[in-house]
């Protein structure tokens, strides 16, 4: 029993922490998205489905304003046919699906959903390379859709599968470099110890108590914000989301990546979106928005009055800041149009790339100033200042290279099939 | 890492690495090679390099394989002939892992130190927190989080890749990047079109505005 102990606790975290909690908010942010759309859209919704008494010979069924739906949905899927095109590569077919939902789930792992319960912390993993570990998973979810472009044998599923390729690629680079400035405040890849920081000395974006209450702590909000701003696009673009969900941009795709699939099949897909949306924004409330701390001092107060049961409080803070971030998700998906591809890239390569180095260099000197003299500040300063204008000026060269044979004549003229994605 | 771990892990690389010659499509071959490298990376996981590990997965199956699979899908491969083996690949096939086995001989047999690892655990970590403090070559002083980490029995492996690189190895860090930068800029100068200077037949070098405004107004089919 002692051996067996360890064991049975790490279960029942990934059971706990991910089936129990995970999967039921995949499903109820579809049902979010939904409802939430509908009063964009000043519609009605899915409000009807509940307890079905008529089924038992009841008089009325109970709606509890569509709260089950979640669960007549899942049983639509499954019980829809589910269809496999003659003309697909069979085993890519098959496998594309689970490729994308697999990489999301697992993610999960390393996020720190509370403070500890017993003595054990709410995190399924405590591991030292949190946000790389995420990065290095995420980055495999792209294979996923690219395999399922490709196993489609369609022209526009493999448009959606290469466009999502190159997307993930691009937007990659961008997170990569946006949150080293956010580290280097830290000094800390372990997620869990991030929080910790953030709770004794004030989350990252609000500094408000602890010994965070410096001129230098303040003066470094310009940088994390530029990170906070370039990070959150980002992971928009890496969820597929709204302004960026060109893989699936009907208009021009048809449905894109998962146009073949029917049925569980895409199903998967769609509750794979929703999961690295999940994974997406618990990350940036851990990162920038003090995870599952209370803030203002009041963990330390939590702690002792709740005793064991304080990682439960700060399990339901936790969900509530993510609630709030899929809610700002919706939102920005049902009001902001669809970007062209184009326009896409060149938000990426040649706006948040050069912003996020630009960024690190500010954060560097704003953190370096107090251990370096004034000189060497003024040097150091004197260097970001050409550097940056620098930067715009290959910026702008690359943005006018880019855009000169992208009129409409040049195209007309030019018989060859167009080589744009 | 438990026994069986590594030993699933172990054949899932040398299956992964089979599959990768073995099988006929490329795409299938890409996929194995994802699967080996995922392999390596829970084996390097397994001997406590998380960030290694980690690495493995960003950099090789999660950037540089889609690149590959990026440009195998575009070159739309048919399905070619049997391969050829010159005599002078087959002999290349044998020379360069008889060569590789060698070096990690020399490498594994040069190791100093017993032949038990010695287990991480807060007694060694401790160990190894005074004696880098002791010998002071890395510049790590007695507050930094590396000791800080160390001391409560916790490997700090980013910490003390970061210190190593950025103190002992600065100047050829530097030297990798910037050679790295140039072998960049020297594909992009090679890849690039070389602009053909005379203007082909019934196109202006540059259309005019009233050009582009006439062609636009034209009704698309």
């Amino acid at each position: 029993m002692e051996l067996l102990l360890p064991y049975l606790i790490i279960i029942a975290k990934i059971v706990g922490l991910t089936f129990a909690l995970g999967l039921p908010l995949i499903a109820y942010s579809v049902y979010a998205e939904r409802r939430f759309s509908a009063i964009i859209q000043d519609r009605v919704g899915p409000n009807r489905v509940g307890i079905p008494l008529t089924l038992f010979g009841g008089k009325k069924d109970i709606p509890l304003a569509g709260l089950l739906q979640p669960l007549a949905d899942g049983l639509k899927f499954i019980l829809k046919e589910d269809f496999t095109p003659s003309h697909v590569n069979k085993f890519f077919f098959w496998i594309a699906p689970a490729l994308t939902m697999v990489p999301a789930l697992l993610t999960l792992a390393v996020i720190p959903f509370g403070s500890e319960f017993f003595g054990e912390k709410l995190v399924i993993a405590n591991v030292s390379v949190g946000p790389l570990m995420i990065f290095a998973i995420a980055s495999l979810s792209v294979y996923g859709i690219t395999f399922a472009g490709w196993a489609s044998n369609n022209k526009y599923s493999f448009f959606g599968g290469v466009r999502s390729c190159a997307q993930m690629i691009s937007y990659e680079i961008a997170m990569g470099l946006s949150i080293i400035p956010v580290l280097m405040v830290f000094g800390e890849l372990n997620l869990y110890d991030i929080v910790q920081y953030q709770a004794d000395h004030g989350w990252l974006l609000l500094p408000l108590w602890g010994d965070g209450q410096s001129l230098e702590r303040w003066l470094l909000l310009i940088p994390l914000s530029i990170a906070f701003f370039i990070f959150t696009i980002s992971i928009f673009a890496e969820t597929n989301r709204m302004p960026f969900d060109l893989p699936e941009c009907e208009t021009e795709l048809v449905g894109g990546y998962h146009t073949e699939y029917s049925s569980m099949k895409f199903a998967l897909f769609f509750l794979g979106e929703y999961a690295a949306m999940i994974v997406g924004s618990s990350l940036i409330v851990t990162l920038f928005l003090g995870g599952w701390s209370i803030g203002f001092t009041l963990d330390a107060h939590v702690e002792r009055i709740f005793g064991d049961f304080a990682g439960l409080i700060h399990l339901g803070v936790f969900l509530v800041k993510i609630i709030a971030f899929i809610l700002f998700f919706i939102m920005i998906r049902w009001t902001v149009p669809r970007f062209r591809f184009d326009q896409l890239m060149r938000l990426g390569w040649v706006v948040f790339f050069e912003a996020a180095l630009i960024n690190i260099f500010l954060a560097a000197i704003i953190i370096g100033a107090p251990h370096m003299g004034t000189a060497q500040t003024i040097v150091a300063s004197i260097g970001l200042i050409i550097f940056t204008i620098l930067m715009i000026k290959v910026a702008k060269g690359l943005d006018k290279a880019i855009n000169k044979p992208k009129s409409l004549a040049d195209h007309l003229d030019d018989p060859s099939p167009s080589e744009s994605l | 890492m438990p026994l069986p771990l590594f030993y699933f892990f172990a054949l899932l690389m040398l299956v992964g690495g089979i599959c990768v010659v073995a099988l006929p499509n490329p795409v299938s071959s890409a996929l194995s090679m994802i699967g080996s490298f995922v392999g390596l990376a829970a084996l390097f996981i397994g001997l406590n390099a998380y960030f290694v590990g980690t690495l493995q997965v960003l950099v090789y199956a999660g950037a540089i394989m889609v690149l590959f699979l990026f440009i195998i899908m575009l070159l739309d491969l048919k399905k070619d002939s049997a391969p050829k083996f010159s005599p002078a690949t087959l002999g290349a096939a044998v020379v360069v892992p008889l060569v590789l086995v060698f070096q990690i001989s020399t490498v594994i047999s040069s190791r100093e130190g017993s032949d038990a690892f010695a287990p991480l655990n807060q007694e060694t970590l401790s160990a190894a927190a005074a004696t880098l403090v002791h010998k002071n070559d890395d510049n790590i002083s007695a507050d930094s989080n590396i000791i800080a980490d160390l001391n409560q029995g916790e490997l700090p492996d980013v910490n003390i890749i970061g210190q190593k690189l950025f103190t002992h190895y600065n100047f050829p860090l530097q030297m990798v990047g910037f050679l790295l930068l140039v072998a960049t800029v020297g594909c992009i100068c090679l890849s690039k079109k070389i602009a053909t200077k005379p203007v082909p037949a019934g196109q202006s070098a540059a259309p005019s505005r009233s050009s582009e405004k006439t062609v636009d107004k034209t009704p698309r089919a």
